[in-house]
């Protein structure tokens, strides 16, 4: 398909090509490695195995259509997927959600993040050789999806969130599971440390090695745990917050290392805040009241007011027959998502259906860095430089 | 979209105007968020300033958005989305192309995560960005014939 720009000739360098099938590029991402011996000289990044047009599908769905294929983007982290567009299309709309469900987005999202980055600490920790590390993460992760699994009625493609706040009220009892998360965690990810953070040849595998300053990192577009792994604490929590992030009490770790071993730490520190954030979210989220904004002919209404009331009725069917119409304009609405700065672009031409939606994939971004990180390098650490980055081809190539 | 004096306030748009009045073509506010309107000659130069002021400080290129506004004229639209890490601010500059000559010049060596950014809107718009290091498609094959993303291309695909 591509063909690498040789730069000290053909004579002396080979080409390797690594993927689209290979255990450790996490999806089908295609890198052709020119080597120099075992020292690589130059990387060239083929993406595009996994483009599903999600961009154009969305310009032919509703505005509420569109939520489900969010999901199928960051199949790890679905819900931030949900509440970067969710938080587009009320930006547009100028809808102020229930704070009860905004704490409760916050709450799941955290978890999500966690989900997350359980499934990268136990790939990458496979990736590197550990392999018991990989089993216990992806045992606790099926304690989330629990949870997921219980509110949605989905594992993995929740479509949970709603415009205007939460699809479906949260069963009685899942507050218990969340407790019980927040409870047993720590102690596991004492284990997980326990097994790595000392661990001699995890050090000798990460420690200097997928090298990215803060000044390249910045330069390169790179966010989330990658660029505060450099030095940099930009978090859009803090930053930009949005679904009242302003009022939680947590720490952005930062490390200013810039190699494997830092992002890994930051990783780490991060999954230990998100359980923070979420002991607050539980305190603050009351035991009832609205989980949907009211503004009919947006927010389809309750089930029992359409047995009673004529324009209940005449909205629901409205709702799911032609959608609803925001104003033209366009916004952009940046979460923090567990890899980083995730973004949608929105532009309205005053139709129900998005005119235009862009989503900005951190892990697209982030890919960029590769070359950076490797140049130089061995090409056993081209696969640590890879897992770092926590990519998901499903939004690199959406 | 309003276009009201009081945009004229903002530290970022008067910096701007001061430097060179014409690099701002309109300003538009929408849900709170400032789009500044750039004529095309205008977009390299003022990226550099913005980029290289130290007052300014827009050092990280978020996003770059294409959007196709078929059949009106000037029928292509570009959205940067910029940063600024130091100031906490960001800042949106939008540049209209026309239908027939959708060129511009590159920002990869402004900021050099454009480069991908331009190649996917190359990809999938068929803009061309002039200076671009390696503008080949990226999510399409390359022997793929037309421009998904485009108005004029129907969803279910060429037919």
């Amino acid at each position: 398909m591509t063909t690498v720009q040789t730069a000290t000739g053909p004579a002396k360098t080979m080409v390797l090509n690594m993927g689209p099938q290979h255990p450790s590029t996490h999806g089908v991402l295609r890198v052709l490695l020119e080597l120099d011996g075992e020292t690589v000289v130059k990387t060239d990044v083929d993406i595009g195995y996994l483009h599903t047009g999600i961009e154009k599908t969305a310009e032919a769905l509703t505005y509420s259509q569109t939520i489900t294929i969010t999901d199928r983007m960051d199949y790890l982290a679905p819900l931030s997927n949900n509440l970067v567009y969710c938080l587009a299309v009320e930006k547009l709309l100028g809808l102020e959600v229930p704070k009860r469900a905004q704490y409760i987005r916050v709450l799941l999202t955290e978890l999500t993040r966690i989900g997350s980055h359980l499934v990268w600490l136990g790939t990458h920790a496979i990736d590197l050789g550990a392999m018991s590390v990989f089993l216990y993460c992806f045992r606790e992760r099926e304690d989330l999806l629990n949870i997921f699994e219980m509110v949605s009625g989905q594992r993995m493609m929740t479509s949970y969130f709603r415009i205007g706040g939460l699809a479906l009220e949260p069963p009685t009892g899942w507050m218990d599971r969340v407790e019980k998360v927040v409870r047993t965690f720590p102690s596991r990810f004492d284990e997980y440390e326990d097994l790595l953070t000392k661990n001699r040849i995890w050090l000798a595998r990460t420690q200097g090695v997928g090298l990215l300053t803060a000044s390249d990192a910045i330069a390169l577009g790179v966010s989330g745990p990658s660029l505060r792994g450099s030095g940099v604490d930009y978090d859009v929590r803090k930053y930009f917050p949005y679904s009242s992030y302003d009022e939680f009490d947590f720490q952005v770790p930062v490390r200013t290392e810039g190699d494997c071993y830092a992002r890994y730490l930051c990783r780490v520190a991060e999954m230990r805040e998100s359980l923070k954030i979420v002991r607050q979210a539980m305190e603050k989220i009351p035991s009832d009241g609205p989980i949907r904004a009211d503004a009919p002919g947006i927010v389809a209404p309750q089930r029992e007011k359409m047995k009673i009331e004529m324009e209940a009725l005449i909205y629901h069917f409205k709702i799911y027959t032609e959608g609803f119409a925001p104003p033209p304009g366009e916004v952009y609405q940046r979460v923090e998502s567990p890899r980083g700065e995730l973004g949608c672009f929105l532009a309205s031409d005053g139709s129900p259906k998005p005119y235009r939606m862009r989503i900005r994939a951190p892990s697209f971004v982030n890919l960029q860095a590769l070359n950076k990180m490797v140049e130089g390098r061995l090409i056993a650490d081209v696969i640590a430089s890879i897992g770092t980055l926590d990519i998901v081809l499903g939004e690199i190539d959406r | 979209m309003t276009e009201t004096p009081d945009l004229e306030k903002n530290p970022n748009v008067a910096r701007i105007r001061a430097w060179r009045p014409e690099a701002i073509s309109q300003l538009i506010s929408f849900r709170g968020e400032l789009t500044l309107v750039v004529p095309r000659e205008h977009l390299r130069p003022l990226a550099e300033f913005l980029a290289g002021e130290s007052d300014l400080a827009f050092s990280y290129l978020s996003d770059v958005t294409g959007v196709d506004r078929f059949p009106v004229e000037p029928r292509f639209e570009l959205n940067y989305h910029l940063l600024s890490i130091s100031r906490r601010d960001s800042l949106r500059l939008r540049v209209r192309l026309p239908g027939e000559s959708p060129v511009i010049e590159s920002v990869v060596p402004v900021w050099p995560t454009a480069n991908w950014h331009e190649r996917e809107i190359f990809d999938l718009f068929g803009m061309r960005f002039e200076g671009h290091p390696d503008l080949r498609r990226m999510l399409m094959p390359d022997d793929w014939e037309g421009y998904p993303l485009r108005k004029d291309y129907p969803v279910e695909g060429p037919r």
